[in-house]
């Protein structure tokens, strides 16, 4: 006999766990929010280690007991509440754990958690740390909701949720004009965005009548192939803006304006990559799009090509690190046209540990360099910070993807193997990126971290800090190891874990495009070497037209600022006094002085009168004639 | 019983105000506003009866009734009925009724009993607006909620107040005369066909249906609820008269008042000429959708915070034009969980204004900025309604928007896209209001924090935003209960009358 009853029991306990999952973070914040900043930073920072730690370890308790439970190869539904019905139309709060959902809650919350430890020292010394984390715990709740939940209405919840953590973190110094200016940005693009996908969602519940994202992949095939592609394609609009993807990628660098630990979990782990997670799981009717997913993969080749060129010229730390999320999103989007679901979400996975990593050690030097950004301020910080140091160094490996020592390498030579297939111009495309983010990345590692001294470095960075950097730096070079191609070990537990929502791995090719895609890096790391090795001069950035073009993504800030933010804003301060109102006020001054006008014929003499008499009789004598 | 209870909606805020007037008499200010606020209390004691006493009588159709007669010659009655719109509406009134006693007390020194009595008329005669079935009683309350407005705005508003209410006396009197004319006509028509006068509601329904001059009849009515919602290009009043409100004025003006727009519109328009509000709806819904846009970009240039949110709100109320005239049930259910979620999040708005001009000395946002930390409570309350009224979801007006937007789909599908484009601009002029006036460096001179919030703001404000996050997570209550009741399903109604 089987043990029904511990199984049941497990289930329910994932039934139960998985509300607490997003309840702990949201309690934290509701906490910190109604207590307004009266909070000592030390009761803070326990509060939100606790309610982290709480919200990881049920997530993995969670993950665990769905795994080894009965239902591993589907999924668990909790519904919570209806949300709203009116007529036939149904949205549920509902939540749903499948695979592919779990691998993302696993990551939100752990990630989430070392990051939120993290910032728990990088933030300590900052008066208002309660309002830091009240918006941090919001965003990591509203994203496990937009992970978890089985509806696409309610999926935009956290979607716009973790929109509004996004604006309030980046312009957390609102003192800074800028800072203010560039959150205001963020949400305005990434609205765009949104808009779209409410479109794509309205079209989809009025050709499905349902947003039930399992309804939407069961019944969504049936409807007529045009409204499938034109859905798509909205959602896809909606992906691209929150992935930061060509066109809609501007607010992403001036998105750095935030705290690094806010950069760290929003602009690399988590929120950039929820378009990622929700076409992968909508792949069921992505599929049936072929010219939505042919965008996507130009979208994500286009971006991978422009990022990764401006990501060479930066001079900022956080800028380059900004661009090369952008470039490693296209890679991501690439995957998702080219139907690689798996690699897609591989690399999704290991994006998360390095790049977080990357901007956590980048957040460390920031702080010890008197919140210094420019590398060519920095110089010769291997020897005053070597674990710093070691970290990025680690990050920086992983995300060149030098070959079977990092994780970024497993992930990268399976979405090129998958783009090649496509067609062999992806291919060449995405490992021609991959070379220029082998060199931009290095060249940020030869200028910061050898040569001379340029500035003093103080301080150590505390265990709270260190110790997740530890972590991550672990996962970043072994979390690669859970999926390796044929040709160098047969491992495939991550492809394996997802193969029932995702489908089956697809067959693999020769060795010879793994040869090729391993010797890249290396080129481009010896090219960094020669480029920017420690000389006598101390590095000056290169400066030409051209370059400016560049670094300021290529002008596509110009560009609109050009074509839509001035015209807008001009013509509205011209009518601002509304045209309408004017119009009426017309009416206005013409009655009165009309009025006025035949209040003059009211002149009290007689003569005057009598003479009008007159030529009214005359008037009216000639019209009878 | 239950029977008196809808006439007490009327009598008790309107006696209530005598009594607060009468109390004032002496100059001082504190009696009259305690008359005024126990007079609320009692009006929201007799709601809640109301409201029980409804929900058990099982949702949908007309829940009380209330007749007698006034003018036997003329079939004028007192008639009051009350169904689920009439009740969310009637709740949204005495919510936004709170606020704009309770705070009204530190702007209005003289003359405060006079100030409460017409602001406690005013209220009286919202709450009749939105239960009377006899269409001479309804025009008589809508005249009776505006003539006392016009007096609050002429006496305590600011320094344009004179050339503003001159404009809005000229629109809404003049569209108010349009629908007299219209009343009179529908009366007129009905005593041909059936020989009896009356002005009952249900009884020339069905007149309404089979008249041939029902499209004129049916466009004094619209104009009427056009110019008080109100539609662009009936717009122009709006702007002027907000800002040049005193800050009760505003709160009442933009929570309640622009609703008995949207009212009648479902309830004298849509319901009353169901065939010509068919052919008029895509005329209706094209300015609908011009309304979301133009008074999106209009509220991006402003530099005063209260034409901002005057014009905003003009933005918004676009919608509820687009749900009513959708001819769809989730179109006008969204333009209702609209009106209430517009309701609670732009009267809230007015109140930061308020205290903003109160503290500060100016609506000028150039002179404000970097406000935050001098007042980061209230700041944190402006974020939540400033979010609230760009349409996050989880907060009241996504409900209505996106219920709208999905009624409007399935008419068309450009008008939707138009629409959704205004949630672009409404996150345009909602951070921006933010950003000049929160964010940034500081910019006015003094340097000491302006002063904690008093608890009456703290208490008006969470409650508002209590409410809207209820009406964004669990909507389905005011959903449910806001079925608006369709003339025609009157039988036990004239039972329960007669």
């Amino acid at each position: 006999m089987t043990p029904i009853p511990a199984i049941v029991w497990g289930v329910s306990l994932v039934a139960t766990l998985l509300p607490l999952v997003i309840a702990c973070p949201l309690f934290v914040s509701i906490i910190l929010m109604l207590t307004g900043g009266k909070l000592p930073a030390r009761a803070t920072t326990l509060l939100v280690g606790a309610g982290m730690g709480l919200c990881a370890l049920f997530a993995v308790i969670s993950a665990y007991s769905f795994l080894t439970g009965p239902d591993s190869l589907g999924a668990l539904h909790v519904v919570l509440w209806n949300w709203m019905q009116v007529g036939n139309f149904t949205a549920q709060i509902a939540l749903s754990l499948d695979r592919l959902s779990l691998v993302m809650m696993l990551v939100v919350s752990c990630v989430g958690f070392l990051i939120l430890v993290y910032a728990c020292a990088y933030m300590y010394d900052d008066p208002d740390i309660a309002r830091f984390f009240a918006y941090m715990t919001l965003f990591v709740a509203s994203m496990l909701l937009l992970v978890l939940a089985s509806d696409l209405l309610a999926v935009f919840v956290g979607w716009e949720g973790v929109g509004l953590c996004s604006y309030l973190l980046i312009g957390f110094w609102y003192g800074e004009q800028a800072n203010a200016v560039a959150a205001r940005k963020a949400f305005v693009v990434t609205r765009v965005g949104d808009a779209l996908f409410l479109l794509g969602m309205l079209l989809m519940a009025t050709a499905v009548g349902s947003l039930d994202i399992p309804t939407l992949l069961a019944v969504g095939p049936h409807a007529p192939s045009t409204t499938l592609t034109l859905g798509m394609f909205l959602l896809l609009g909606g992906a691209m803006a929150k992935s930061a993807q060509v066109p809609l990628q501007t607010w992403l660098p001036d998105a750095m304006a935030g705290p690094t630990p806010v950069s760290a979990l929003i602009h690399a782990a988590t929120m950039v990559t929820a378009g990622v997670y929700l076409l992968a799981r909508l792949h069921g009717l992505f599929v049936l799009t072929p010219a939505a997913m042919l965008a996507c993969a130009v979208v994500g080749f286009v971006t991978i090509l422009l990022a990764a060129g401006s990501a060479l010229v930066q001079t900022d730390i956080k800028r380059i690190l900004a661009y090369s999320t952008m470039s490693q999103l296209g890679y991501m989007y690439l995957a998702l046209g080219c139907g690689a679901w798996h690699a897609a979400m591989f690399h999704l996975v290991t994006h998360a540990f390095f790049k977080a990593l990357l901007f956590m050690a980048a957040g460390s030097i920031i702080l010890r360099v008197h919140h210094e950004q420019d590398i060519f301020k920095m110089g010769g910080l291997r020897k005053d910070m070597p674990w710093v140091f070691t970290a990025f160094l680690i990050g920086s490996a992983a995300l060149a993807g030098l070959p079977l020592i990092t994780a970024g390498y497993f992930s990268k030579e399976l979405i090129l193997g998958s783009a090649y297939e496509v067609s062999p111009i992806f291919w060449a495309g995405a490992l021609f990126g991959a070379f220029l983010t082998s060199i931009y990345i290095f060249r940020c590692v030869f200028i910061v971290f050898w040569g001379g001294h340029r500035t003093h470095a103080h301080g150590r960075s505390g265990m709270a800090m260190a110790l997740p950097m530890a972590i991550l730096s672990v996962l970043a070079i072994a979390g690669g190891w859970m999926e390796m191609p044929d040709a160098i070990a047969n491992v495939h537990i991550f492809s394996n874990l997802l193969s029932p929502v995702l489908g089956a791995l697809p067959q693999e090719h020769g060795t010879s495009l793994l040869i090729v895609g391993s010797l890249v890096p290396i080129a481009g790391v010896t090219i960094a070497w020669t480029l920017w090795r420690p000389r006598d001069v101390a590095p000056t950035p290169a400066e030409s037209p051209a370059i400016a073009t560049l670094r300021a993504d290529w002008g596509f800030d110009t560009l609109y600022d050009r074509i839509f933010v001035r015209p807008f804003m001009v013509l509205a301060h011209l009518n601002r006094r509304d045209f309408i109102d004017r119009f009426y006020d017309l009416i206005a001054a013409l009655t009165q002085g009309s009025g006025q006008a035949i209040a003059r014929l009211q002149s009290g003499q007689v003569r005057r009168y009598a003479g009008w008499i007159a030529a009214g009789t005359v008037a009216a004598l000639c019209l009878a004639v | 019983m239950m029977m008196f209870a809808l006439p007490a909606l009327v009598l008790i805020p309107f006696l209530g105000g005598f009594a607060a007037w009468i109390a004032g008499l002496r100059g001082a200010t504190r009696p009259a506003w305690a008359v005024s606020l126990v007079t609320l209390i009692l009006m929201l004691l007799v709601l809640v009866n109301v409201t029980l006493a409804s929900l058990s009588a099982g949702t949908g159709g007309w829940f009380a009734h209330f007749s007698m007669p006034w003018i036997p010659l003329l079939g004028i009655n007192l008639r009051f009925d009350l169904d689920g719109l009439g009740l969310v509406m009637l709740w949204l009134n005495a919510l936004i009724s709170f606020p704009c006693a309770l705070l009204s007390a530190r702007n209005v020194s003289e003359r405060a009993g006079l100030f409460h009595f017409l602001l406690l008329s005013t209220i009286a005669g919202i709450n009749g607006v939105f239960m009377a079935t006899d269409l001479f009683l309804f025009f008589f309350f809508w005249e009776l909620m505006l003539l006392p407005l016009f007096g609050i705005i002429l006496i305590w508003g600011d320094a344009g107040r004179q050339r503003a209410v001159l404009k809005f006396f000229l629109f809404t009197q003049g569209s108010g005369l349009l629908m007299l004319l219209a009343i009179l006509g529908l009366v007129i028509v009905n005593a041909q066909r059936t020989s009896v006068i009356t002005f009952d509601y249900f009884l020339l329904s069905q007149t309404a249906m089979i008249t041939p001059v029902a499209g004129v009849l049916m466009l004094g009515f619209f104009l009427a609820f056009a110019v008080k919602l109100p539609m662009v290009p009936f717009h122009a009043w709006l702007p002027d008269t907000y800002a040049a409100s005193p800050a009760a004025a505003s709160i009442l003006l933009s929570g309640v008042l622009a609703k008995t727009g949207g009212y009648g519109m479902i309830r004298f328009v849509v319901m009353l000429f169901p065939g010509p509000a068919a052919h008029l709806a895509p005329v209706a819904m094209t300015l609908g959708v011009v309304g979301i846009l133009y008074c999106a970009w209009l509220a991006v240039a402003q530099s005063d915070i209260k034409r901002l949110i005057a014009y905003s709100s003009i933005s918004h109320l676009g919608f509820i034009l687009l749900g009513v005239f959708s001819g769809t049930r989730i179109g006008m259910e969204g333009a209702i969980a609209q009106m209430v979620a517009h309701g609670l999040s732009t009267g809230a708005l007015f109140v930061i204004a308020g205290l903003l001009e109160d503290r500060l000395g100016t609506r000028d946002m150039a002179k404000m900025g970097g406000l935050w930390p001098a007042m980061p409570q209230f700041s944190a309350f402006a974020m939540f309604f400033a979010a609230a009224s760009l349409g996050l979801p989880g907060l009241g007006n996504f409900v209505g928007e996106f219920l709208v937007l999905m009624g409007t789909w399935q008419v068309s599908h450009t008008m939707t896209f138009f629409a959704a484009a205004g949630l672009v601009l409404s996150s345009v002029y909602s951070l921006t209001m933010m950003l000049r006036v929160f964010f940034g460096p500081r910019r006015s001179e003094a340097s000491s924090p302006l002063g904690a919030l008093s608890v009456p703001h703290v208490a008006v404000l969470g409650v508002a935003a209590l409410l809207l996050l209820a009406l964004g997570v669990y909507p389905q209550p005011v959903l449910n209960l806001s079925v608006p009741a369709s003339p025609h399903s009157v039988s036990y109604a004239q039972e329960q009358a007669q």
